[in-house]
């Protein structure tokens, strides 16, 4: 391997490290909700394309940028707290097949309202972050991706730290370790359910806004939702750990892939090899890489 | 679009569908199977909107055509083939059908079998499978000014003019991306052709759909350094594209997108990063041409506009739509001067399609010099020759950067018939002669 091949590895690795943290982006959504409520909320995808949709709609409505994230952060606030109080609660106790499905017509409902409310118009959304890339050491290095990594890296120790270090958040991690050993300490479940659909309206803003710069804001958005999955599975449906180290070896690796053994292939395997190796992980520790193990007394 | 225009466009929807359940003799009827929302809705409004828009156009000047009024009625699809077989299966029982329209690739596959037993035309501007171009298999089918492979043509047409001329692009290396679907995919082998013929280096790379992440192939083709990147991408797939180019290092202006990522909505979402890009087209964007300019006296004038956004009139998928209407009308009109000035069978307006000849002087004559260069069709030439021209975004809007270009027409209709051929006698169908193509159902 010569001195350039082996730099274009490199290349390839950070930009899928990168790729990566993007996806972790989406998939700490649901994790938060899931941990907490046991509902893989299919409708995360959608609360993305809703946020961006309102955000860039306030903005190019003349709303300074400040004012706009903050009313989107209201909305989405809103929205939780709707979903939470009309859809999820009456549907407590009820199998979790059930609450899946009722999250997939959720997502379909809102990607008909966003598109009813803010029209079907495609958008562009300028963060004013500037992608131009920069060389280090012979690799190019988007700034943009980095500087989203770094969000990223701050909303998760920002997560971290909230569920340590409040008694919101240790109630949270109370009603994510045993639901009925919470209710009995005297827990209220629907405020703590409440606030967890707000933070993945926040989660849901965030990614909303940097997915919405990279992709334009248009309804393919909510497909993000496709590359969050396998991230899902691979880490752990209920760890915001699992959701970055999944991330980032789904990134890395589907990269790799189609750049070296996409051509013996015919190419375009990016798409399915993530699921693939997900797979080949579910065959080995079903529960992912850092998911809480299920043990049943049978 | 707002909530109640929505309830707005709903309730005249529903008027025109129940208006179009009676007919009246002297009515030529449109149906639309439309996709105003889900995630190719911004294409649909556009093509749809400006369609709409001519239609009215001729009502309202014109009166129709020959006295014969326009109708049409939609039906959501949402770019959804099933939607749109069942949207067909509602309207094709009304009367006096002119012709199809889906502006989709999966839903006109999935109607050719129908509508040729329907004995109605299906039209395919600028897309559609390559070999219905020749109606000595496909009677039915239209891909009306480009199909697939004449854009290839014109494509690598272009990058020679770039360079200085067919012989200049020998040595010069060209990377294909495509999206990962058989629209993507289907130009393949004519890429390959025109490498083996002009010497040319190709590498072709596909983006799986939908094509939100194209770092890995971008990463590829800076390791490749070619001369151009022909883009044949799909929604989303382009903005992301033209935004990889730019963190990969690769200038816009060596960028050369089809004829399906040509629109506002392929660029302005890749911000900066799309500034410099060319793309191929039919038909020229903006709206200084006349026959744009009387339908925003005329039909917007009487606040019967289809496009709720009227920033959005003279876009590129908005002026497809006026281009496909000026089409649509104008077979019709043909087809009335040999059956008379009446509703016409989906047969007799299928003979109008095939006797569609456009030259520069008439399509000055309708209001459309520059918009699109001319159309040839005939019985055995479903496309009709079209020509293309290449437009370059400048960050706000597209300018045209070349003349109309002529696609290589003589090189490629051995490969289409050879398609066809196999279609034929794949499906046991009869080659079709002048003769029968003459032969016309009138009830």
């Amino acid at each position: 391997m010569s001195y350039y091949d082996f730099l274009f590895v490199i290349e390839v690795l950070v930009g899928g490290l990168l790729s990566g943290v993007m996806y972790s982006l989406v998939a700490i959504g649901f994790v938060l909700i899931y941990k907490t409520s046991g509902v893989l909320n299919f409708a995360q995808g959608s609360m993305v394309l809703f946020a961006a949709l309102t955000f860039v709609s306030l903005v190019e409505r003349g709303i300074p940028f400040a004012l706009s994230l903050l009313i989107t952060f209201a909305v989405m606030v809103a929205l939780g707290f709707t979903i939470e109080r009309t859809v999820l609660r009456p549907l407590v106790n009820r199998s979790p097949m059930t609450l899946f499905m009722a999250t997939l017509g959720l997502s379909y409902i809102i990607e008909g309202a966003a598109q009813l409310i803010w029209g079907t118009q495609v958008h562009g959304l300028d963060l004013g972050i500037d992608d131009t890339p920069f060389e280090v050491g012979g690799i190019l290095i988007s700034s943009f991706d980095l500087l989203a990594a770094g969000i990223a890296a701050a909303m998760v120790a920002g997560l971290s730290a909230f569920f340590y270090w409040t008694r919101i958040g240790l109630a949270f991690r109370a009603v994510a370790d045993d639901q009925f050993a919470a209710l009995a300490v005297g827990l209220r479940l629907p405020r703590i359910w409440g606030t967890v659909w707000t933070a993945a309206g926040f989660v849901a803003v965030v990614a909303g806004l940097l997915w919405g710069a990279r992709l334009g804001v248009q309804f393919s958005l909510s497909l993000i939702v496709l590359k969050a999955l396998p991230v899902l599975v691979l880490g752990g449906f209920d760890s915001i750990l699992g959701a970055i180290v999944g991330g980032l070896i789904i990134g890395a690796s589907e990269k790799l892939a189609e750049v070296y053994l996409g051509p013996f292939v015919g190419g375009g395997i990016e798409g399915w090899f993530a699921y693939a190796l997900a797979l080949v992980v579910l065959l080995v520790r079903p529960s992912g890489l850092f998911g809480q193990k299920t043990v049943e007394r049978v | 679009m707002t909530f109640f225009s929505h309830l707005r466009k709903a309730a005249i929807a529903t008027a025109f569908v129940l208006g179009a359940t009676a007919v009246h003799a002297d009515e030529q009827y449109f149906p639309l199977q439309s996709y105003r929302v889900g995630p190719y809705a911004a294409g649909g409004t556009g093509f749809f909107g400006g369609f709409i828009d001519y239609l009215n156009l001729i009502n309202i000047r014109d009166g129709g055509v020959n006295g014969v009024k326009l109708t049409w009625s939609e039906g959501e699809t949402q770019y959804e083939v099933e939607k749109g077989v069942e949207v067909y299966e509602r309207l094709k029982s009304n009367p006096g059908i002119a012709a199809w329209n889906p502006l989709s690739v999966g839903i006109a596959y999935a109607m050719i079998d129908r509508i040729t037993d329907d004995k109605v035309p299906l039209i395919t501007i600028n897309h559609g499978r390559t070999d219905t171009t020749d109606g000595r298999v496909f009677p039915y089918v239209f891909p009306l000014l480009l199909n697939p492979y004449s854009e290839t043509s014109g494509i690598v047409n272009y990058i020679a003019s770039k360079e200085g001329g067919l012989d200049k692009l020998k040595g010069k290396k060209i990377v294909v991306l495509y999206h990962g679907s058989p629209y993507g995919k289907e130009t393949i082998p004519i890429y390959e052709l025109l490498s083996q013929k002009y010497g040319f280096e190709l590498s072709q790379i596909e983006v799986p759909h939908p094509g939100n992440e194209q770092q890995a192939q971008w990463l590829t083709i800076r390791r490749e350094h070619p001369d151009y990147v022909v883009l044949r991408g799909w929604g989303v797939m382009n903005p992301v594209a033209l935004k990889t180019a730019q963190k990969t290092g690769f200038p816009a202006d060596h960028i050369v997108g089809n004829v399906w990522s040509n629109s506002e909505e392929d660029v302005i979402p890749a911000g900066d990063a799309a500034k410099g890009y060319t793309a191929i087209t039919t038909q020229a964007s903006g709206e200084q041409y006349p026959v744009v300019q009387e339908i925003v006296k005329t039909v917007y004038g009487a606040g019967k506009g289809n496009l709720e956004d009227k920033s959005r009139i003279g876009s590129v998928y908005h002026n497809l739509g006026i281009v496909n209407g000026i089409l649509n009308v104008e077979a019709v009109r043909i087809a009335q001067v040999k059956f008379g000035n009446r509703t016409l069978t989906g047969d007799e307006v299928r003979w109008g399609v095939e006797h569609l000849k456009l030259d520069p002087a008439r399509v000055e004559a309708l209001g459309a010099k520059d918009l699109f260069h001319s159309i040839n069709v005939s019985w055995d030439n479903h496309e009709g020759d079209g020509y293309v021209t290449f437009q370059q975004w400048d960050g706000k809007k597209w300018n045209v950067v070349s003349d109309w270009i002529a696609p290589d027409w003589k090189l490629l209709r051995p490969i289409i018939e050879k398609s066809s051929e196999a279609y034929a006698k794949e499906k046991g169908l009869k080659i079709r002669t002048a003769e029968d193509a003459e032969a016309v159902v009138s009830n």
